[in-house]
């Protein structure tokens, strides 16, 4: 019996179109767009002004902070603008707009003599690599990885969990990565369990990608301490808490990080940046994105450089094709769905789905007929059904009693529900409306922000 | 751009489930029920499902097309699952028009007037069968002959023949060695005097088994109700075997079967929670063999879920899921 | 038979007899005591309920005032100064008159002067929208039309035009609870002080993109081209991030920044129609 998470969980259709296609390379694009807040936590600061010269990898925007990220130049060029643009959130942010002018790489990044006394480097040398590299969570939340790396003072983490599980349909990125990279995938694994100094790493990867598990199992051999996992196929799986579940039996509690449970847990394409970062010094300027969709013509895994409009990724991938109804940036589960080709690649992104113009709509909402299947389906032991129902009404303090914080906004409810019926919109509402409360509650400010998504 | 892009919150795809599927998927699993009872009943069988699922429709349009002035939704087969298990519930020889009377209060009493589809809180056909029970006592358990017994005109169902032979004093040896007892295997089997649905358990169980193989039903709430009866009685017989019968028999015997696996396992009227679904199952076991045992009624498992059904709000309310990770 | 009605009767009234000695006893040692004042102020109250005083309910102002030194702090908006001078008269109290004001929506973006960039599906609700993007069209700043101000509103004060896709605020109905400033994830609705014959002057638009993408997504937003700031003479306008504000505390109503304004973004409300001035508004 192959291992998978404890509670709930869905079985979407595959549709990995693009599974086991060669990673290809992106030519250039004409000009990069880099909004400043492309990771969780504080924007970066801008290190640059208009009219600037930049190199490829050249700093542009520095870290605001802790829990924050650097932003480096992908293409080489001239930064011909500091506006506001439409990102990935569906509004508007700080962005830096480079105009590409060739691919002229900084001095220090060394891609063709990997740094050969890794060995030798110290904790603290690799995770000042790291984090001077950018380097962010890969799989779709873009969280700093060196705030990771960090556990705060009173956590040990013991095991370091590396996602290869990509339970989204049709998304293939990290598949595809772990095909051609494994070696420096399992390379930057090693560098990993050596900053967090644990002995122990296990990579989960589902059973649906055979061809990985089997290669990455054999290249384990020749590291220490790195097990391959084969895990059932069930949705979410790649979520945080479902996988640690899944892969080691522990359990975090709500609200709490994975390392109080002496867990951390990183993705495969971030593994990989690590090793590039540490061994080449090369920052997090490219990944690996997948465009796919059921109309597309030639649907593929790209590996681009961050910034890239995707209008320039889809016609790569054979055009935007007449039929398009929706575009989706990420898996579609959890993806957002976007106004605009404009918007660029940003680090966090895995994928671009198209999806035709007859799946787009959604299905006539029905009355809850109590069937149960949204709370058999919910992998944290929620009550969808019930939170829709008091979020509907508004009915804060009895949502935040039934733990709609506890939501990780997986869309396993709405997507199983046989009514069709908007479960997770109306969780979402509630769980921001609840997360404002409990803010208030703490005495903090409300401003004239844009609630954050 | 001429078309414009659809933006929706996530997720962007959709399950196959549907309404409509899960209720034609129900009447599919209800096709060997059907079946046994033509076998069993004939023709009087097919005239009252016919008729009861029939009028089901014809009430649910009428009432919402002119009454409640509201888009008809005969459509998604919750009707026929109600006009089927009503006739599953009633005697081969009931007349028509009481079929029809129980059809109304099923339909425009129990569903219609709580607000349709999901919203009844008590299950549509049992609340007709038991509105009919309590009006036309007589009626209601007049049992025509089972086609196939041949020593018999008015089989009383076994449940009655131990009901009434405890009643008139008479030792569980007398009753059961009676010629109209039939044995286990009939039973089980479908050769038994009752109503239309509930004489087969074998029929039951296929149905069961389907839905379960569909995942329209857990196995949480039939597991529960047989268990909770094996248990209850099995106790109730070791403790005192010449008053109690022995639990197989409350098992096969009368609508056990068919409340356990179709009716007490109606989405709309039962608990969310596998841990409430364990509790409701248990309740409808326990107040089934009480009634059966100590009660006036010789069946008491349509009452037991009525009751229940009664108290699934509550359950819903104090029983949750534990979270993850939660203490 | 007879003997059965009789026990009967008389266990019946014994139950009665003892749950009332027992109800009487009850009430007697778990009553609260309550100021009588409450009640009285509470009957001078609107009895909405709304909750915008920032007390519970009517009974909770009611209970805060008895209670307060000075009815300075408090203010129920929904009476206004009417209900306040009774209150402070009943209870002896200093109270401040406060203006009374009215909401307004600071967004004019119709269906036809802001086109829609791409279609939302999912649940109607302005909160919900807010969350997934901008909106459906190129303003992220703008209504995004679903009514959750109109939800709100108890007082029936607010109506979406189904024409314009706009909520519409009475002014007659509006006594300025301030619950559809809360609704409006946008904050688009804001309380202006009550004018004369509910004349208003205000800068129906709150997009602080750049004037010139401001004018892409809508026609009559604000460019922040200072036009109007220039011309007003009791400096009640403000400009900050490309946006015109204007200060209902010093506005005059003298309507000179609405003759100068080229995108018409500033609204002119309940004023008698100005001939000639009108016409050259709308040739420009």
């Amino acid at each position: 019996m192959l291992k998978t998470f404890k509670f709930g969980g869905v079985h979407p259709k595959e549709e990995k179109l693009t599974a086991g296609l060669a990673i290809q390379r992106l030519p250039l694009p004409k000009k990069v767009i880099l909004p400043v807040a492309q990771h969780i936590g504080v924007p970066a600061m801008l290190a640059v002004k208009k009219g600037d010269l930049v190199k490829t990898g050249m700093l542009i925007a520095k870290s605001g902070g802790f829990v924050s990220a650097n932003i480096h130049a992908p293409v080489s060029g001239r930064v011909s603008k500091i506006a506001e643009r439409i990102d990935a959130s569906g509004y508007k942010s700080l962005s830096i707009v480079i105009e590409t002018e060739g691919d002229i790489w900084e001095e220090s990044i060394t891609l063709d003599q990997p740094f050969q006394a890794i060995e030798a480097l110290t904790t603290a040398e690799l995770l000042l690599k790291i984090r001077t590299a950018g380097v962010v969570g890969l799989g779709g939340a873009a969280f700093p990885t060196h705030v990771k790396l960090e556990p705060p003072a009173g956590m040990k983490a013991d095991t370091l969990l590396i996602n290869g599980v990509e339970c989204e349909p049709y998304l293939t990125s990290d598949h595809s990565l772990m095909l051609e990279k494994g070696s420096e995938i399992l390379k930057g694994t090693s560098l990993l369990m050596k900053v967090l100094k644990v002995q122990r790493a296990i990579v989960g990867i589902e059973i649906n990608k055979p061809d990985a598990i089997l290669l990455l199992r054999d290249l384990a051999k020749n590291f220490q301490g790195i097990e391959v996992e084969p895990l059932q196929l069930k949705y979410p799986q790649g979520s945080e808490k479902q996988l640690i579940q899944a892969l080691t039996g522990r359990m975090v509690g709500p609200g709490a990080l994975p390392a109080s449970v002496g867990v951390v847990v990183n993705n495969v394409a971030t593994a990989f940046a690590v090793y590039e970062a540490v061994a080449f010094n090369k920052p997090l300027i490219e990944r690996v994105v997948t465009v796919t969709g059921k109309g597309v013509s030639k649907p593929g895994n790209f590996l681009v450089r961050i910034g890239t409009p995707i209008k320039e990724l889809i016609e790569a991938a054979g055009g935007l094709p007449e039929d398009t109804g929706k575009v989706i940036l990420g898996g579609p589960m959890m993806g957002k769905a976007i106004s605009n080709l404009k918007i660029p690649v940003t680090k966090g992104m895995s994928g671009i789905v198209l999806i035709q113009e007859k799946e787009a709509s959604r299905q006539q909402v029905m009355p809850c007929i109590r069937c149960a299947k949204c709370v058999d389906g919910c992998p944290m032991n929620l009550e969808p059904y019930l939170l829709m129902m008091i979020s509907e009404k508004g009915m804060w303090e009895q949502a935040e009693s039934n733990h709609v914080t506890d939501c990780i906004e997986c869309g396993s409810c709405s997507y199983t529900c046989p009514s069709s019926r908007p479960l997770l919109d109306y969780i979402r509402t509630g769980k921001s409306k609840v997360g404002k409360l409990i803010r208030s509650r703490q005495n903090s400010v409300l401003t004239d922000k844009q609630i954050p998504i | 751009m001429s078309n414009l892009f659809t933006v929706s919150p996530s997720p962007h795809t959709k399950g196959d489930d549907s309404i409509p599927k899960i209720m034609w998927s129900v009447v599919i699993a209800l096709v060997p029920v059907i079946l046994m009872a033509s076998l069993f009943f004939g023709l009087h069988s097919l005239k009252i499902m016919v008729v009861a699922v029939v009028s089901c429709l014809l009430f649910e349009y009428t009432i919402q097309k002119y009454i409640l002035k509201v888009p008809t939704t005969i459509r998604d087969g919750s009707a026929i699952i109600t006009g089927l298990l009503l006739a599953f519930n009633l005697p081969a020889g009931l007349p028509v028009w009481l079929v029809v009377l129980g059809s109304l209060v099923a339909i425009g009493i129990a569903k219609l007037s709580f607000g349709g589809l999901g919203q009844n809180p008590f299950n549509p056909a049992l609340v007709g069968r038991v509105f009919l029970l309590i009006s036309f006592p007589v009626q209601m358990t007049t049992w025509t002959a089972n086609i196939t017994v041949t020593d018999t005109f008015t089989g009383a169902t076994p449940l009655m023949l131990l009901k009434e032979g405890v009643k008139s004093g008479k030792s569980l040896a007398e009753i059961t060695t009676n010629s109209q007892m039939p044995g286990y295997f009939d039973m089980f089997w479908g050769n038994m005097s009752g109503s239309l649905g509930e004489i087969s358990a074998m029929a039951i169980l296929l149905g069961g088994i389907y839905l379960l193989w569909k995942k329209i039903i857990t196995w949480h709430i039939p597991v529960a109700v047989l268990g909770s009866i094996f248990l209850f009685e099995g106790v109730l017989w070791m403790a005192a075997p010449d008053r109690f019968m022995d639990p197989v028999f409350h098992l096969i015997t009368g609508g056990v079967m068919l409340g356990a696996i179709f009716m007490a396992t109606d989405l709309t009227t039962s608990p969310m929670t596998p841990l409430g679904k364990v509790i409701f199952g248990v309740g409808i076991g326990v107040i089934t063999i009480c009634i059966r045992n100590f009660g006036a009624y010789p069946e008491g498992i349509s009452f037991a879920i009525l009751i229940m059904n009664g108290f699934t709000p509550l359950i819903n309310a104090k029983v949750k899921p534990k979270r993850f990770g939660g203490k | 038979m007879n003997n059965i009605l009789f026990i009967t009767i008389i266990v019946i009234s014994a139950i009665g007899s003892i749950s009332a000695v027992v109800l009487y006893f009850v009430s007697k040692k778990f009553m609260v005591f309550e100021d009588p004042r409450i009640d009285e102020v509470e009957a001078l109250l609107p009895s909405s309920n709304c909750g915008n005083c920032g007390f519970a309910g009517c009974r909770a102002f009611a209970d805060a005032c008895i209670s307060a030194d000075s009815l300075n702090q408090l203010n129920c908006p929904v009476g206004g100064n009417e209900t306040m001078k009774a209150i402070a008269h009943y209870l002896q109290l200093d109270t401040l008159l406060v203006s009374p004001k009215t909401a307004v929506l600071r967004c004019n973006g119709n269906c036809e002067v802001r086109p829609k960039t791409s279609k939302y599906e999912g649940v109607l609700t302005c909160g919900a929208a807010h969350g997934v993007y901008g909106g459906e069209t190129g303003c992220h700043y703008g209504c995004l039309g679903f009514g959750d101000c109109a939800v709100v509103c108890q007082f029936d004060a607010l109506h979406m035009n189904p024409v314009t896709g706009l909520p519409e605020v009475d002014d007659l109905k509006c006594n300025g609870c301030g619950a559809c400033i809360a609704a409006c994830p946008r904050l688009l609705l804001e309380l202006r002080k009550q004018m004369p014959k509910h004349r208003k002057v205000y800068v129906a638009c709150r997009n602080k993109d750049k004037g010139k993408t401001a004018a892409k997504a809508c026609k009559v937003a604000c460019t922040g081209c200072q036009e109007c700031q220039k011309v007003c003479n009791f400096g009640a306008i403000t400009i900050e991030r490309n946006l015109a504000y204007i200060d209902a505390e010093k506005c005059t109503l003298c309507r000179k920044c609405v003759t100068v304004c080229h995108t018409n973004a500033i609204l002119e409300i309940n004023f008698p129609t100005r001939k000639i001035k009108s016409e050259q508004i709308s040739e420009a």
